[in-house]
């Protein structure tokens, strides 16, 4: 399988970026290349192998259903480019 | 026969239902409604980097508790996965779901519809995942984010495309909207949207086994306007065929001011979430023993209590129906019932009428919870033996109910504060009734010339002189003695 233009305009557009021409045909060879190197997995016989959503060994890592305080307004706005009246404040975003 | 009849609807609902858990699934912070904005966030629910999210061990509970009232298998292992998309009111770009194994799959439900039959519906799965935030788009130019809901711990419930028209979408909605209030792991109130449902929708001609073209119905926020624009939508997209056009696969928003679906603005590429497992989320393992914990904990259910309520108390299916539609309201039910001396038919249905007019009446109008309403359930079982022991009769218990409302004292205490005890001494009685028929000639002469009608003017002119509190049994068999003889 190979990346072509297309893919990377479709991954940028998800990721909100904008590149140029010149940028699209570099990450296009640098894609390919990533995947090339990965596809060396592919000669790993895996038969048998479970499939894995985690590599370290821990399960059911839980906290009981108790109230911890929480952040100060003030101190979750202090980072935000902009605020209004105890809200995060961005560019109108229609429904 | 006419256009719509040939064809039918296949719809499958996605409901989310907010849990009540105190705290949010991956964090310390409380999960409270209508807080101050931004007050109940931290690191964690506010997307910081660096942090890291650790899960409420009973938001898992909970979602097993679901699963073994819909028949679902619960899976040994569940793991938790990124849905990857841009939204304001989602901090860290992505939200925390389940998608490839989630905690319930494969379940059912079996739904009752009016006529009496009942309907099995499928479920799908059912995931754990974070609700977002709120966004405030009133204003102009900007748009006002409020986090504290992010991180509220939802069960998705997905169910097979097995329901043939808005009907059957209700009803199937209103059962899972009892079974999670009755589990006592959502408080189900659609408007505050602790219970929000998206409807998948399509038409196809009835016999035809292929699947139509669907669109998403989203934002339908009480029972009323998910019937209605399930039906809209139906409307729509037969007509739309039966004219030759296609039906667009679209996302709709109902407006329920207008009472019509409007396509969403289309986000191209929306769709494409590029789900993956989430890394800093362990697997969730779930054994035998955790299962039969959970399952001690599921009370009995509404289709259960349903048919006991008819069985044991001899109830109308009706009224049956009526006093098991919430938790709290059937316990109370049972409590007032617990109180009865004799317990027979009659004085289970006097306890049901009286709670099917009296108590949710107020209730309704007052707004209040069963569990504030100020006649306890143990003072109205003490009324109704009043009323069965000829006490009171049932029109001085009316007021005895008010009475009780306000001071909320014991019935007891109330009648005999008041006086308010019945008359039931037949010479008493007889002595009044002969002074009324001294005082009304003409009307006897009426009323044995056949208008016997006129009973009901001697029986209210004797209660009238008694004050209300003459026994209303007693006071018709002595009256028809004296008219009649
Ligand atoms: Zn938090």
């Amino acid at each position: 399988m190979s990346v072509t233009i297309k893919d990377v305009e479709h991954i940028a557009k998800l990721a909100k970026l904008e590149f140029s021409e010149a940028e699209k045909e570099k990450f296009t060879h640098q894609f390919n290349d990533i995947l090339k190197y990965m596809e060396q997995l592919n000669s790993v016989d895996t038969t048998g192998v479970e499939p894995l959503a985690q590599v370290i060994e821990l399960k059911n890592v839980f906290r009981d259903d108790t109230v911890k305080p929480s952040t100060s307004t003030e101190e979750a706005l202090k980072n935000a480019p902009a605020s209004s009246d105890a809200h995060f404040k961005v560019p109108k975003v229609i429904g | 026969m006419s256009v719509y009849d040939t064809y039918e609807a296949v719809i499958g609902l996605e409901v989310h239902a907010q849990l009540s858990t105190k705290t949010k699934i991956f964090c310390g912070c409380s999960t409270t409604f209508g807080n101050a904005p931004n007050s109940n966030v931290c690191p964690v629910c506010l997307g910081m980097p660096g942090v890291l999210p650790v899960l409420n061990k009973q938001v898992v509970e909970y979602a097993i508790r679901l699963g073994l009232a819909t028949h679902c298998t619960i899976s040994p292992t569940s793991v938790f996965a990124r849905k990857n998309y841009f939204y304001p009111d989602l901090p860290k770009g992505y939200q925390i779901s389940q998608y490839e194994e989630p905690i319930c799959q494969h379940g059912y439900v079996d739904i009752d519809i009016e006529d009496g039959s009942a309907k099995r519906i499928g479920i799908t799965r059912i995931h754990m995942e974070e609700d977002a935030g709120k966004s405030i788009h009133d204003m102009d130019t900007d748009t006002l984010v409020d986090v504290n809901r992010c991180g509220t711990p939802l069960l998705e419930i997905v169910s097979e495309p097995d329901m043939r028209s808005a009907k059957e979408a209700y009803h199937y909605l209103y059962f899972i909207w009892q079974t999670v209030k009755y589990l006592g792991i959502c408080d189900g109130n659609m408007e505050e949207g602790s219970l929000r449902c998206d409807a998948n929708i399509s038409v196809r001609l009835k016999g035809e086994t292929k699947l139509g073209t669907k669109a998403e119905l989203k934002n339908m926020n009480s029972f009323r306007n998910v019937e209605r624009a399930i039906e809209y939508e139906i409307k729509r997209q037969i007509d739309l065929i039966d004219e030759g056009g296609p039906v667009v696969q679209q996302t709709l928003l109902w407006n329920a001011d207008k009472n019509v679906a409007a396509p969403m603005r289309s986000k191209e590429e929306a769709h494409d979430y590029r789900y993956f497992p989430d890394p800093d989320l362990v697997p969730v393992v779930v054994d035998k023993e955790w299962i039969a914990n959970v399952e001690k904990l599921i009370p009995e259910l509404p289709k259960v209590r349903h048919q006991r309520f008819m069985e044991s108390f001899k109830l109308p299916a009706y009224d049956a129906g009526v006093l098991t539609q919430e938790r709290e309201l059937a316990e109370y039910f049972e409590s007032a019932a617990g109180q009865l001396i004799k317990k027979n038919e009659e004085n289970y249905k006097s306890v049901s009428n009286w709670i099917m007019t009296d108590v949710l009446r107020v209730m309704n109008e007052e707004k209040i919870a069963v569990s504030d309403f100020p006649v306890t359930p143990e003072h109205l079982g003490a009324m109704v033996n009043l009323i069965a022991d000829g006490t009171i009769s049932g029109k001085i218990a009316k007021e005895v109910f008010d009475d009780m409302l306000r001071t909320k004292d014991h019935p007891k205490a109330i009648v005999e504060r008041k006086g308010l005890v019945q008359i039931s001494d037949t010479g008493a009685i007889e002595k009044e009734i002969d002074l009324i028929l001294a005082k009304f000639p003409n009307e006897i002469h009426r009323y044995r010339g056949g208008e016997v009608k006129l009973t009901g003017f001697f029986v209210g002119e004797t209660m009238k002189v008694m004050k209300g509190k003459g026994n209303p049994k007693l006071i018709n068999e002595i009256l028809k003695k004296k008219l009649d003889g």
